[in-house]
This record gives C-alpha cells, sequence and structure tokens, in this order.
C-alpha cells in the first residue's frame, strides 16, 4: 500500500517558521515509457498536493510527469497555534492518500 | 595549413563527436539488451512550447530577471531524480509576499515541471523537491508575486543518464 513519511516538529515555539518535509510512495509513471514488451504505459501519476493547518490551505502543489518517483517535497510554515497538519496527495486512476501529523505550539 | 587552425577547433569537435558517439552506442546498446524493438521517441518540449508554457502562467506581464534562485546541481548524473530547490527573496508578509513558483524545462517531453502555492503563512519562500531531466537543458523557475509582478531565475544543467533510458527503462 501507499506509504508517506511526514516530518514536522512535534513542539514548536509561536512565530517560528518551522520546515515541512513530505515523502510518499508513488511510481510517478509519465506516460512515455514502454515496457518489456514495447508498449508505452499510461500515465499514472500524482498531480495534487496539499498540506492544510488547521484546515487552513498552506502549502499546495501541482505535479507533472516531470516530478521523480516517490514526489518529495520540503516548505515552511509559520507555527500560529497548535493543531493538526494534513497532507493529501490525489492523482490518476483515483489515486487518494491522506497523512496528519500533530504540532503543540508554546 | 591545418597549423593556423585554432586549437578551440582542433581538438574541441572530435572530442563532441566521440562523446556522441559513445551515448549513441550506449543508447542502442542498451535498447538493444532490454527492448528489441525501440518505438520512435516521445514528442519532446521545445524552447518554444517552454514559452508558450510560461506564457500560459504569466499572460502579458512582463518577467523580470532577480530576487529567484534556483538550486540545481550543474552537472547530473542521474536524470530520473534530481534534487531541485527554488528560494525567493521576499518577506512573505501579508502585503507582500510570493503566491506561486513555477517550474519549466526546454526538453522533457512535457514543459511544465510544477507549480507550487504558496502565501504568507509559509514565513519563508522556499521549496524543494526533485525532479526528472530528459536532456541537457535549460530549467527557468518564475516566482508569482502578490503585487502581480513575475521574477525568474534560470540554470543550465548537464544530464549525463537519462534520455536514453527513459524510453526504455521501466
Amino acid at each position: 500500500m501507499t506509504r508517506a513519511l511526514i516530518n514536522v516538529p512535534p513542539k514548536a515555539k509561536r512565530g517560528e517558521v518551522i520546515e515541512i518535509k513530505t515523502l510518499i510512495s508513488h511510481e510517478m509513471e509519465p506516460g512515455y515509457r514502454a515496457d518489456s514488451t514495447g508498449v508505452l504505459k499510461p500515465r499514472d501519476i500524482i498531480t495534487d498536493f496539499v498540506c492544510k493547518y488547521n484546515g487552513e490551505e498552506i502549502f499546495r502543489a501541482e505535479l507533472f510527469p516531470a516530478i521523480a518517483a516517490n514526489p518529495f517535497f520540503v516548505f515552511s510554515t509559520v507555527a500560529t497555534e497548535s493543531g493538526k497538519l494534513t497532507f493529501e496527495w490525489t492523482g490518476d486512476n483515483g489515486f487518494s492518500a491522506t497523512e496528519s501529523a500533530d504540532i503543540t505550539v508554546e | 595549413m591545418t597549423g593556423e587552425v585554432p586549437m578551440s577547433e582542433q581538438s574541441g569537435m572530435p572530442q563532441a563527436t566521440r562523446r556522441q558517439f559513445l551515448v549513441d552506442a550506449a543508447c542502442v546498446a542498451g535498447g538493444l539488451v532490454l527492448v528489441p524493438v525501440v518505438a520512435a521517441g516521445p514528442a519532446r518540449a521545445t524552447p518554444a512550447t517552454m514559452r508558450t508554457a510560461m506564457k500560459n502562467v504569466v499572460g502579458e506581464a512582463t518577467v523580470r530577471k532577480g530576487k529567484v534562485t534556483i538550486d540545481l546541481p550543474p552537472l547530473i548524473e542521474n536524470g530520473n531524480t534530481v534534487s531541485l530547490t527554488v528560494a525567493v527573496d521576499s518577506p512573505m508578509t501579508a502585503a507582500d509576499h510570493v503566491k506561486a513558483v513555477h517550474v519549466f524545462n526546454e526538453k522533457n517531453p512535457q514543459p511544465n515541471v510544477v507549480s507550487i502555492h504558496l502565501g504568507p503563512r509559509a514565513g519563508k519562500a522556499s521549496v524543494a523537491t526533485r525532479i526528472r531531466l530528459a536532456d541537457s537543458q535549460k530549467v527557468v523557475a518564475i516566482a508569482e508575486m502578490s503585487d502581480g509582478s513575475f521574477w525568474s531565475d534560470e540554470a543550465e544543467v548537464v544530464v549525463t543518464l537519462a534520455a536514453c533510458l527513459e524510453g526504455s527503462v521501466p
């Protein structure tokens, strides 16, 4: 099954800029490669990734076939309040995965 | 007389040809082992299609050089996974922040690489990901600011392994 790795600091000071790293296992088949018999494999990629902080969108990416397999993103956000960060990936063939991480802001 | 030909012309051309031959030979050898019949390569993006893709994002606005920094290794051994970092010089306040970062390339099958949407809550305008590059080419990042202006940076990269494998290896 799909495996996602999330790296969010569990604790942060209010107003601190924290770094978030995400990695999800996915082939990201670009649709331009042939299989062993020479037949072109159809495109199967993650097309969207959204990160929300207590329900508010803080980061969104539109992915194209030029994103490497197992899409990896590093971005940042301001630690405003304790709560939950949610991560959602959607893509071709109905692909959907969600993950979340808790953060305590002091 | 050959003695009057400049050194660059004398030594540069045969080397380039030999290198090209080795690359082609490697492609053919790889293709023969893995796929007996290699279909014609997929359509490539070109500098022109990259400009069109950029225009779809930018519209009629002018794109100025500056503020954006692309961090990409200049020499890439494996084009299947290339670390890319784009940083934009911005205070990231509600009044002045980066709204989006778009990355384009010249020679992959498609000109778009990724479009990232940010806001003042990002705190700092720096994002990193991993991309695929099918050939030695130019990569361009365009940042869209909250005031509607566009800024860009570009990087030339040399890719030693990628294009010939993209069509044949799963």
